[in-house]
């Protein structure tokens, strides 16, 4: 990865709806660098998509998210990646980490209540023949997320004009 | 006499009022104008920076610190100096803690003057500088510099401006308001100039981190030049922290020694527990200086852009938060222009001439400010500018 790569990507993890004129603007280059640079890091992978920082909080819509312990027996020649792949094929299953410490892997998942999140834990990862045990932690409120503050941003109290 | 002169001192009195002070005024009764004319940065302080200041209070660090400061602080700030330029200073005796730069500032000018001694002031530059000459009974004697050498101090210029009675040479760069710099090559062509005319050197380095165009150096890495050179810097811009008041001077033994007594009397000391979050800015600071200077770069690449569309003349600086374009063309005094910018687009932006008269015909544009607030406002200041070229 090129400096400027590296560059484009620290204004588009705060900001993936700026233009890639501005980006251009802002680093002193041409649009067309900025719009090659983009392509390669997303044929290489390292730009894994573009998405949008929501506080469900705020709106009507119920969502509950658990952070989800699993101990597992780790197989042979695969160590934990078939257990992982299989966790992470669940379309609510929002994350999956590999975890040193206490457990093995650090799972997160969505649902629109608590029963449909304990429902999905009961029958579907605790009775993976590998889980040996699983503790379910729900997030009751998000200070922060992806860096994000969830408060609303205080207004600009400079004095208007300083010399 | 009236009575006003009996009651208060004749050379305060005399003073003229700060060109900023009466825009403010007029600012302020616009309730809803957008600002483009603020001279600090617009991020907080670094969180760790401040959990230091907060930690002391906790622990109950209350107390007054050395006239000059903690010796811990000024150990760091020696680092600093000697890791940033290679100017190593004796914490004990060669480094004070002050209330901001422009504490030192008042310090070096009361330290130094004699009744009638002159002071060089390039301009436009910050508004502190005159007054504070004349404070100490000094002279002050400004050099207009010139956008076409991108209000750098060219050395015909220091040399014509020199006279028997000269004595400090008032140095300001990163510069505000004009954003200029002075580079290697720069203070090369006037250190002979300094020394073969015994001039002291007060250097105003505060925004020095804030350099676009390779790394600040400091005049008084020259060689000759520290024993004749007064360093100012300071905390409020490199890690923003204007609030906490926290500024040093660095420099030879006898004049510091001086300086210090007045502060003695005078201040006492820095307050405390800005001191205990400067030693955390100075050890661990410095990855947030590169990323704040970055963003100021990023935004300062912006409005550089935004004006060249708008077809504003304007040199590219590289250095501090400021922009300096030249508004020549309409043939308005630089207040008329930012006072019905102001009533028209509700856009605050500071005259030139607010830093001394070689800035009119010129408006200082911060860009201490986020990416969505400087497109709002220079978005006004187009449209003012397109329907000012109608009207001509």
């Amino acid at each position: 990865m090129n400096m400027l790569e590296e560059k484009v990507l620290g204004i588009i993890e705060k900001n993936s709806r700026v233009s890639t004129r501005e980006v251009a603007i802002v680093l002193g280059t041409q649009e067309i660098e900025i719009i090659n640079a983009l392509q390669s890091l997303e044929e290489k992978g390292i730009i894994c998509g573009y998405h949008t920082m929501i506080d469900w909080d705020k709106t009507d819509i119920e969502k509950v998210t658990a952070l989800i312990e699993v101990r597992v027996t780790p197989q042979r020649g695969k160590g934990f990646d078939e257990i992982a792949e299989r966790i992470y094929k669940y379309p609510e299953v929002n994350s999956v980490y590999l975890i040193s410490g206490g457990y093995d892997l650090l799972v997160t998942l969505e649902g629109r209540s608590l029963k449909e999140v304990s429902s999905f834990v009961s029958s579907k990862l605790s009775t993976l023949d590998t889980v040996i045990s699983t503790a379910t932690h729900f997030i009751l409120k998000k200070y922060k997320d992806h860096g994000t503050i969830m408060a609303r941003k205080e207004e600009d109290q400079r004095e208007l004009i300083t010399p | 006499m009236s009575k006003q002169e009996k009651l208060l001192a004749e050379k305060t009195v005399g003073l003229k009022p700060s060109g900023i002070r009466k825009f403010f005024d007029l600012v302020s009764e616009m309730k809803d104008a957008i600002s483009l004319g603020v001279g600090e940065p617009d991020f907080d302080t670094p969180w760790h920076i401040r959990d230091e200041g907060i930690y002391s209070l906790e622990k109950g660090r209350t107390f007054y610190t050395s006239n000059s400061g903690l010796k811990e602080l000024r150990e760091e700030i020696a680092a600093y100096m000697k890791r940033t330029q290679g100017i190593v200073y004796d914490p004990v005796g060669e480094i004070l803690i002050t209330v901001g730069g422009s504490e030192a500032i008042d310090l070096m000018f009361r330290a130094m003057i004699n009744e009638g001694d002159e002071v060089l002031i390039p301009e436009p530059s910050y508004v502190s500088y005159v007054p504070c000459t004349i404070l100490a009974d000094g002279v002050p004697v400004t050099i207009p510099l010139k956008n076409e050498n991108e209000f750098r101090l060219k050395p015909e210029e220091l040399k014509a401006a020199i006279t028997p009675r000269s004595k400090i040479l008032v140095l300001p760069y990163p510069n505000n308001p004009t954003g200029a710099v002075m580079e290697k090559d720069d203070l090369e062509a006037i250190v002979d100039i300094i020394i073969e005319n015994d001039l002291y050197v007060l250097s105003d380095e505060i925004y020095g981190e804030l350099t676009y165009s390779g790394k600040h150096v400091s005049i008084a890495s020259f060689p000759g030049m520290k024993e004749r050179t007064v360093l100012v810097n300071g905390f409020s811009k490199a890690y923003a922290m204007t609030g906490w008041r926290m500024g040093y001077a660095c420099g030879p033994r006898e004049i510091l020694a001086q300086m210090t007594k007045i502060h003695q009397y005078a201040i006492m000391c820095a307050p405390t527990t800005s001191q205990y979050a400067a030693i955390e800015a100075l050890k661990n600071g410095d990855g947030d200086v590169a990323e704040m200077r970055e963003s100021y770069n990023q935004r300062r690449r912006f409005v550089m852009h935004s004006l060249a569309e708008m077809g504003l003349p304007c040199f590219e600086p590289q250095g501090a938060f400021y922009v300096f374009p030249c508004i020549k063309e309409f043939g308005m005094s630089s207040e008329d222009f930012a006072a019905r910018l102001l009533t028209e687009e509700k856009v605050a932006i500071v005259p030139g001439t607010a830093f001394g008269d070689s800035g009119e015909g010129y408006l200082r544009i911060s860009y201490a400010y986020s990416i969505e607030n400087l497109r709002a406002a220079l978005g006004r200041l187009s449209k003012f500018v397109k329907r000012l070229r109608g009207e001509n």
